[in-house]
């Protein structure tokens, strides 16, 4: 994942890259596994400013993929601050750039939450639903959507 | 130490990572690995 240039350079951009080794590092790895509870490699979290938890990815996947769930964390982040159009322009970057991932139909979901969030205009949350009736109608996200009419 | 993997350059040490995290209002992507270093 980390040897396609896309991802280093996003990673390096955008956040501090900290890794930890289950054999090399076994104090450390106990120490943080325990404080995060991840138990199994790779898991991967994407951490706030703070050090918590906003979006864990467990398992290998394709450097597209991996990618698209970094930037799900990071848009994440900017919804729990409460800092809502960042989250949007986020989320719509995902759904915009890696819109064949998994990631895309709940970053489309919560783009339309983080623009009603900061304009308090439920049309938002409407064109959402009118959105998921032209593309990944069979997920979750668009069910959870449906409720918007 | 750090080490670079492709362009990446890894911290292996959390605590400062997390200390420059909140210095420069950063997140931290954290990587539990068995690959090897």
């Amino acid at each position: 994942m980390y040897s396609d240039q896309r991802v280093a350079r996003f990673i390096s951009d955008q956040l501090e890259p900290v890794r930890v080794h289950v054999r090399d590092q076994k104090d450390e790895y106990k120490r943080l596994s325990e404080r995060y509870n991840a138990q199994w490699t790779p898991t991967v979290l994407v951490l706030d400013s703070e050090g918590e938890e906003r979006h864990r990815i467990e398992g290998f996947l394709p450097a597209g993929d991996f990618l698209s769930q970094v930037a799900l964390g990071l848009a994440k982040s900017a919804f729990q601050r409460k800092d809502y159009a960042d989250a949007e322009r986020r989320y719509r970057e995902i759904v915009d750039q890696f819109s064949s991932t998994d990631a895309a139909a709940e970053a489309l979901y919560w783009a339309g939450v983080s623009k009603y969030k900061a304009s308090g205009d439920a049309s938002a949350l409407k064109a959402t639903n009118t959105a998921f009736r032209e593309r990944y109608q069979d997920t979750a996200w668009a069910k959870k959507a449906s409720v918007w009419e | 130490m750090p080490t670079a993997s492709s362009s990446i350059t890894w911290s292996h040490d959390f605590d400062s990572a997390l200390t420059q995290a909140r210095a420069n209002k950063r997140g931290i992507l954290l990587d539990f690995t068995a690959a090897p270093m």
